[in-house]
């Protein structure tokens, strides 16, 4: 899998925002101090279209998402910030009315299929609950509905799975079935988070195809979050990249993955391994990423950063639009264009 | 492929499935303890068929006879068939048991899953009320209750009820604390299902087993709670049988008729051992099967 074939699989989304999230800020309350999982983060996501969310682990990829939808731990906040969708703010909703929300306008698909499928509940079941509770489906009406569901993720033999437990099925049917649950009542978007990660390469490649027919075919719009950057290259059109709670780059698939403006993502790319693309050895990162109870002063990034200047080490570093519509939060991103230039030419 | 690799994990888990049913009857203790059981709800049901006799009907001129054919544990003071009457007191004692568990069982589960839930101050006053129960022994507990809202039926499923919940609400507590943070409910809870739903649908079906494995306990210890009782004279009044009540009877007559005491005793014996066989082997087949 190469990088090049940016956003392959689903088509460019068209149509207006659904979601947009406005420099949303999550803080946990920890023993050892007040962690700022998520500082700032602004994204848009049009009708049909996949967003992919890269970052290291504990770079608050998974707090965005759980923040988005409302599901963060009990310790964790939201102190700013906005999520519309449709233009309604989630953030300041009660649970009862993020509960009219949550399936029929947005719902999740998490890592681990087996651990987030009910170890007791029959997957037809599970997959009928939503459409039962939010659509006020009869039971034999969120049968029918769930066996559609079924055939149309791919699920074979669908009348016979429909009484099987989660036990019984294969790591690509369970996140089959967490496809079938997440498109129970039709959301307009889906956040996924590291769906493919637990799965073989093929299994992957199988349930990214799925992702991106239901994008294409049914207009659904996806927040895709990993740390796989084929795969983003693959399914997403449009990507942003996270670091230490904070979004350090945003823009097309192709620009942010083949050109880079940020050392961070550089870095990022030089660590993937490319096997159509056999080039010098990786280059890891050096140094580990930053504590979010005090993060480093000025660019977060700097303390790992080769081009680091002594700016960087005092002045905030929000995004900025570069030409192109895209966005860095670097401040010397010039000296990315340099370092490809000098490393690619032939 | 991925639908044969499926059908292929599906075969091999077919085989892991049922391991549970196929094992319980290769526990020896727990089928002991269900053959046991079995055998004394059987004669408990059967009873009025299994005696000729009334178990009230008093008939003087036949008092304290020793074992004979007619009379398979002798007769009481007043005349009445021991055997007959040991078959109703296992009767009512049991009913009143197993009844006695239901509502504990409930209020305990509902209570537990709310305080493990929702956390914070519910969770707080819930568990300050369980600390106010836990901090009495149980027998005594259930003694002064029934003393003072007075002996009979209705005292003993009040008493056992508001002592016996806490144990329920401790452990689903615990469990629904564990559970609650399994991934499950956090997709429940962005598919946007309501708590109820949540805790009813999703937690409970997860976690009640461990709530049914110690209600095998505590039915024996509403069972010795009972006989308690009764032996003190605040069980059920006579002269309806009760195993506590003949015991006390019986113990005037020790010297001399040994059996109108030794046999209820028994009795309550190989309940408690059935019941208890049965709770350990329950524990063990259920707890392995979870992960």
């Amino acid at each position: 899998m190469t990088i090049g074939g940016a956003g392959a699989l689903s088509g460019a989304g068209t149509g207006g925002t659904v979601l947009e999230v406005r420099d949303l800020r999550v803080r946990i309350a920890a023993r050892h101090g007040t962690v700022r999982a998520v500082d700032g983060v602004s994204l848009e996501v049009a009708r049909g279209e996949a967003v992919g969310l890269v970052g290291e682990s504990g770079s608050g990829k998974s707090m965005t998402l759980r923040a988005i939808i409302g599901v963060l731990p009990p310790e964790a906040k939201v102190t700013s910030g906005q999520v519309l969708l449709d233009g309604v703010d989630l953030v300041p909703l009660s649970n009862s009315d993020l509960n009219r929300i949550r399936g029929p306008k947005i719902s999740m698909i998490f890592q681990e299929p087996m651990s987030a499928l009910n170890p007791v509940m029959r997957v037809g079941y599970q997959i009928a609950e939503g459409p039962r509770v939010h659509l006020g489906y009869s039971k034999a009406q969120a049968a029918e509905r769930a066996l559609e569901l079924m055939r149309r993720v791919g699920i074979p033999d669908p009348e016979r799975r429909f009484r099987a437990y989660p036990h019984e099925f294969s790591g690509g049917m369970r996140q089959r079935v967490m496809i079938a649950i997440a498109l129970s009542c039709e959301p307009e978007i889906i956040l996924c988070d590291e769906p493919t990660t637990a799965l073989d390469v093929t299994i992957q490649d199988q349930i990214l195809r799925l992702l991106a027919s239901l994008c294409r075919e049914s207009g659904v719009s996806l927040i895709f979050v990993t740390h796989d950057l084929p795969v983003v290259a693959q399914l997403c059109q449009r990507v942003a990249v996270m670091y230490g709670g904070e979004l350090v780059e945003r823009g097309h698939v192709h620009d942010v993955l083949l050109d880079p403006r940020h050392p961070y993502t550089l870095g990022l790319v030089r660590s993937a391994p490319d096997v159509e693309y056999v080039r010098e050895s990786l280059v890891p990162i050096p140094g580990s990423p930053p504590s979010l109870v005090s993060p480093p002063s000025g660019c977060r990034f700097h303390p790992r950063c080769a081009f680091v200047e002594q700016d960087c080490r005092v002045q905030p570093t929000p995004l900025r639009e570069l030409p192109g519509g895209r966005y860095t939060a670097c401040l010397h991103y010039e000296r990315c264009e340099e370092a490809l230039a000098d490393r690619i030419r032939p | 492929m991925s639908a044969i690799s499926a059908d292929g994990l599906m075969a091999v888990e077919r085989q892991v499935a049922p391991r549970s049913v196929r094992r319980w009857y290769r526990q020896p203790a727990l089928a002991f303890g269900v053959v046991l059981l079995g055998l004394i709800v059987i004669a408990a049901v059967l009873g009025p068929l299994l005696s000729p006799y009334n178990p009230i009907t008093q008939n003087l001129g036949q008092t304290l006879l020793g074992p004979s054919a007619h009379h398979l544990v002798g007769t009481d003071q007043l005349g009445r068939d021991t055997f007959t009457r040991l078959l109703y007191g296992l009767r009512n004692d049991l009913r009143i048991a197993f009844l006695a568990v239901v509502s504990p069982f409930c209020i305990g589960v509902v209570l537990g899953s709310i305080s493990g839930y929702f956390g914070g101050w519910v969770d707080a006053v819930i568990m300050r009320l369980v600390d106010i129960v836990v901090a009495f022994p149980f027998y005594v507990l259930v003694i002064a209750l029934v003393f003072v809202l007075g002996p009979g039926q209705r005292s003993i499923y009040i008493a056992i009820t508001l002592v016996g919940w806490v144990s329920y609400a401790r452990i689903i507590r615990s469990e629904i604390l564990v559970a609650k943070r399994q991934d499950y409910v956090l997709a429940a809870q962005s598919g946007g299902l309501s708590a109820v739903r949540i805790m009813a649908r999703h937690l409970l079906p997860n976690v009640v087993s461990q709530a049914i494995i110690y209600g095998m306990s505590d039915i024996v210890q509403d069972i010795l709670a009972i006989v308690a009782l009764g032996y003190f004279g605040l069980g059920i009044p006579p002269p309806t049988p009760d195993l506590g009540s003949m015991i006390n009877d019986g113990q005037n007559f020790m010297t001399t008729h040994w059996q109108l005491t030794t046999f209820p005793g028994l009795v309550v014996v190989l309940v408690g051992l059935s019941l208890s066989l049965i709770g350990d082997g329950l524990a063990d087949i259920i707890r392995p099967g979870q992960a």
